[in-house]
Formats: structure tokens, C-alpha cells, sequence
């Protein structure tokens, strides 16, 4: 079993849509959850608000800066989340089909690294 | 007992490295360790059979020592009471033969491990040579004229997310089959196209390549004797591999379908490439690779260019295009359309192809404008042409026929 990330890009202005696109995007992602808990893959998961919403805090200089804003300069980020456990690539990116479909948006699937044996 | 000479060492590399590194790999998971092994073991029959000769079963050999030596290296990696290592060598001992049944099963596996989608397609190519190929790194640089460094980049990159991001090592359930099956074949494909008309460098053909892609093309075959694709892409590469000799004259040009002296054409290709192609098409199940296949069949058919059956040949593409509609499709449907119909109707068939940075359309465009005897318009698209290849014979060829009389 391998845990991966599944994350949606939102490009900026997706809220935007009608609001009956966003329902059924609703009701469309709250169906993929229940399908995944049922099977048992499901760890954790969830969607954000948007980037204008987030904070950077950063060490890399002398002291820490809180900063407003996303940390990346680009126009996708990420708008949630599921994290999984899957057999191996091929199911996770099965599951990532139907989290695209489901929330119409791209899915980056990424691996976890091993936890580190005790 | 008699020794052997050393290249018996390197034949039995070539056709046994790939089958030991697929069992290595099924047996301990790790694609690393399976291939130092193997690497390993071949070390020891260099130093070895010289002198005392093959063993009975040179394959079953090279399988036993590669897994004692992994075993070994695990071993010496983790302590001697690791259970990792002791459920690999109950596990391990518990198998058959390694050398008959399910030793192709492997093969299969490995092959859509290196093809699987999730790869950058060049890495697909790089990684099936090396595994099943047994191709070292410098060569596959070499084939794809890169630097070995790159080359060993791409490799490792292409490892690392093999056991990352934890790629199966199967043969895909039948619903995704057709799809990973279709990615497997093109990069078999890829692999002979590079050998054959290699994109760069100052010779046309790399028969290295050329001979590696039909070797694996014969492997799938073997292993999936049912699948129509499967026979089509052999019978292509086969039909295709069958004018390789007409295809360049002494002096290393480039010869064109119609002038090549068929007389050179390998019958015996012919002949197994043709039978293949019936066998496919009896299964009502065409694919891009069996209609492509069947082209090159309709054109070794003909004693001479002049007696080639035209009406069947874009037929046959207009059934290609429906099976995958793409503008380079349109461009060799075009092709034969002006032999059928004439030069003036394929090229208004090009007009609508957006394949501007597309060399042979430009090369193509250039010939029919020739036909029709517009010569300055000729010249403009043969220069566009030769401005984009990479490939030095192909460029000859195309200002050859640049200067040539009408």
C-alpha cells in the first residue's frame, strides 16, 4: 500500500461559475468521497479557500516574515485535497479519473514518501 | 571441457539479460538490485566460461547466480537476521525453474512497467532498451545521439518514480489493455523509426535499433499471440525492415519507394510480414499498426512501382484516417491520392493540414508542385524542407531532387 496526495488546480476565477455547476461539482465530489470511504482508501481530504486567503510564513532569511498571499506566483493553486491509500499507481490514478471528473478540474497524484521504519 | 570465446558470453547476453533482469525484478521488486545483479553475474561468465566452458543451461545459470548474488548484496546491506531478507530467500526458494513458464510472464510485465503512461515517453523508450533491450546506457546515448550523462539521468529519474510512486509491475486488467497495450507498441515503434529514419545524425538508418524494435516486436508476439495490434506491428516492421537494402544506393542516399530496385527487397520478410498481416486482418479487429501493415503489404505486392494498386492503397488509408485522424495520416493519404488522382487533387488536400513545422510536408508540397510544373514554388517548399531536417541524408536527398530536371 502507498498513501498518495491527490490535489485539484483551480484556475484563478473557477468560482465564478453558475451556481448550479457548483452545486452539481458539490454533490459530484461529496459522492467520490462516499465511494472512496466505502472502499476504505480514504485518509484525509478536503477543499480550500481560495489562495487570496493564505498567509507565507518563512525562516529562509534571519528571522521569520509573515507575508499575505499565496506562497507560489502563478495562476493555478491548489484548492484541495484527498490523500489515499492505494495498491500502487494504477489505482490511485483510477481514483484520480473519477476525483477529476467528479470536481472538473486537473488532479496531480504524488506519492508519500515511506514513513521511516521504527 | 571446452571453453568459448568471449562474444558467446556477450550473445548470451544479448538474448538472456532482458529474461534475468524481468525475474530478478518480480522476485525482489526493486529494478536496481535486479540489474546489478544480472550485470554481476554476467561478470563472473566473462571470467568463467572462457575457460570452462557453457554451462549446461547458460540462462538458468545466469538466473541462479544473479539471485544468489542479490541475496548476497541484501545480506551484506541489512544484517544477517533481517526478516526482509529471510522472506526473499523462503520466497525465492520456493520457485520453480527459473528457466521455463513463467520466465516470459516476466518479460510481459517489465515491458508495460517501462511503458506505462506515467513515464515521459522518451524515458519509456530509454528504459525498455536498457531492461529488455539489456542495451547498456552509453549505447542507448549513443543510438539517441545524447550524452551518456543525460542518458543515465533520464534512466535514474525514470527508476526513481517507478519505486516512488509505486508503478506496478503487471500486465494491466483487460479494461485498461487496449490503452497500455497501444503505448507499449508505439514505443516499440518509436524504437524502429529512430533505427530507421534517425531524426539527426549523418546516417539514415541505425540498424541497431532497427534490429532490437523487431526483436521485441517478436517477443509481444509470443507472448500475446491473440492480440491483432500485437501481429500488426511486427508484420510493418518486417514489411518495412524487407527494403532496407533498396532503400539507400552506394553511395548512401536515399532511394525513393518508386525508384528502389525491388529485386533487393528481402523476400523472406516479405513473405512472414504478408502471412502476419492476413492473420490479423482474419480477426476483424483492425488498429492503426494492422491498416499501416496492410499498406506496406499492398506495396510489396508490386513487381514494380508502376503496377502498384493505388485505389487499394488509399482505401486503405481512408480507414487509417478513421482509426487515428491525424494530419500526418492526411499527409500519406495524400501521397496516394496524387498517384490515383493526380498531383493537383492531393495538393489541395494538404492545403487544409496545419503541419507547417512538419519537414516531409514541406517535402511533399515541393514534389507535387514539381509534377505540376510549378518550379519557383517547387523551390520555395524544398528549401522550407531542407531548412528543417536534422537528418544529413535526408537533407541530400532533398536538395538532389531540388536541381533535378522535371
Amino acid at each position: 500500500m502507498t498513501q498518495y496526495m491527490m490535489s485539484v488546480y483551480d484556475a484563478e476565477g473557477v468560482q465564478d461559475l453558475p451556481e448550479d455547476q457548483i452545486a452539481k461539482i458539490y454533490a459530484d465530489v461529496d459522492a467520490f468521497n462516499q465511494e472512496l470511504m466505502a472502499a476504505g482508501k480514504w485518509v484525509f481530504g478536503g477543499g480550500l479557500h481560495p489562495a487570496e486567503t493564505a498567509t507565507v510564513v518563512d525562516m529562509s532569511g534571519e528571522e521569520i516574515t509573515i507575508t499575505d498571499g499565496p506562497y507560489a506566483e502563478t495562476k493555478e493553486h491548489v484548492g484541495g485535497f484527498w490523500i489515499i491509500e492505494a495498491a500502487d499507481l494504477d489505482e490511485a490514478l483510477d481514483w484520480a479519473g473519477k476525483a477529476t471528473r467528479a470536481c472538473q478540474g486537473a488532479v496531480e497524484v504524488r506519492p508519500f514518501q515511506d514513513e521511516p521504519q521504527t | 571441457m571446452p571453453g568459448v570465446e568471449l562474444d558467446v558470453v556477450d550473445e548470451v547476453f544479448r538474448s538472456e539479460a532482458g529474461k534475468a533482469v524481468a525475474t530478478l525484478i518480480r522476485l525482489f521488486g526493486d529494478i536496481d538490485i535486479a540489474e546489478e545483479a544480472v550485470q554481476d553475474a554476467f561478470v563472473v561468465a566473462t571470467k568463467r566460461w572462457p575457460d570452462e566452458g557453457l554451462p549446461p543451461n547458460p540462462a538458468g545459470w545466469i538466473v541462479t547466480t544473479a539471485r544468489n548474488r542479490a541475496i548476497d548484496e541484501l545480506r551484506r546491506e541489512s544484517g544477517r537476521e533481517d526478516r526482509h531478507v529471510r522472506a526473499f530467500e523462503l520466497q525465492i526458494q520456493s520457485e520453480p525453474d527459473p528457466v521455463e513458464g513463467p520466465v516470459i510472464d516476466d518479460r510481459l510485465r517489465l515491458i508495460f512497467t517501462c511503458c506505462h503512461p506515467a513515464l515521459e515517453p522518451s524515458a519509456r523508450v530509454a528504459l525498455t532498451l536498457r531492461l529488455l533491450g539489456g542495451l547498456q546506457t552509453g549505447e542507448i546515448a549513443r543510438a539517441f545521439l545524447t550524452s551518456e550523462s543525460a542518458m543515465a539521468q533520464r534512466l535514474v529519474r525514470a527508476k526513481r518514480k517507478i519505486k516512488a510512486a509505486n508503478i506496478p509491475y503487471r500486465v494491466p486488467r483487460d479494461a485498461d489493455l487496449p490503452d497500455r497495450l497501444g503505448s507499449v507498441l508505439t514505443v516499440v515503434y518509436l524504437i524502429y523509426n529512430e533505427g530507421y529514419a534517425a531524426s539527426t545524425g549523418d546516417e539514415l538508418v541505425r540498424s541497431d535499433l532497427c534490429g532490437e524494435a523487431i526483436r521485441l516486436a517478436r517477443l509481444l508476439r509470443a507472448m500475446m499471440p491473440d492480440e491483432p495490434e500485437v501481429i500488426g506491428l511486427l508484420a510493418l516492421l518486417l514489411l518495412t525492415e524487407s527494403r532496407r537494402a533498396a532503400r539507400t544506393d552506394g553511395a548512401g542516399s536515399l532511394v525513393m519507394l518508386s525508384d528502389q530496385d525491388r529485386d533487393l527487397w528481402d523476400r523472406e520478410l516479405i513473405d512472414e510480414g504478408q502471412t502476419l498481416v492476413r492473420a490479423s486482418l482474419r480477426r476483424n479487429r483492425p488498429g492503426p499498426f494492422q491498416v499501416q501493415a496492410a499498406i506496406a503489404a499492398v506495396h510489396s505486392d508490386a513487381a514494380d512501382a508502376g503496377d502498384t494498386d493505388w485505389r487499394q492503397i488509399v482505401l486503405l488509408y481512408d480507414r487509417l484516417l478513421t482509426l487515428s485522424p491525424t494530419p500526418v495520416v492526411a499527409l500519406n493519404r495524400a501521397v496516394a491520392v496524387a498517384e490515383l488522382e493526380g498531383p493537383s487533387q492531393a495538393l489541395a488536400l494538404l492545403e487544409d493540414l496545419r503541419l507547417d513545422r512538419y519537414h516531409l510536408y514541406h517535402a511533399t508540397r515541393a514534389e507535387l508542385l514539381r509534377r505540376m510544373g510549378d518550379i519557383e514554388g517547387a523551390d520555395l517548399a524544398y528549401e522550407r524542407a531542407i531548412s528543417m531536417t536534422g537528418n544529413e541524408v535526408e537533407r541530400r536527398f532533398l536538395e538532389q531532387r531540388r536541381v533535378a530536371p522535371t
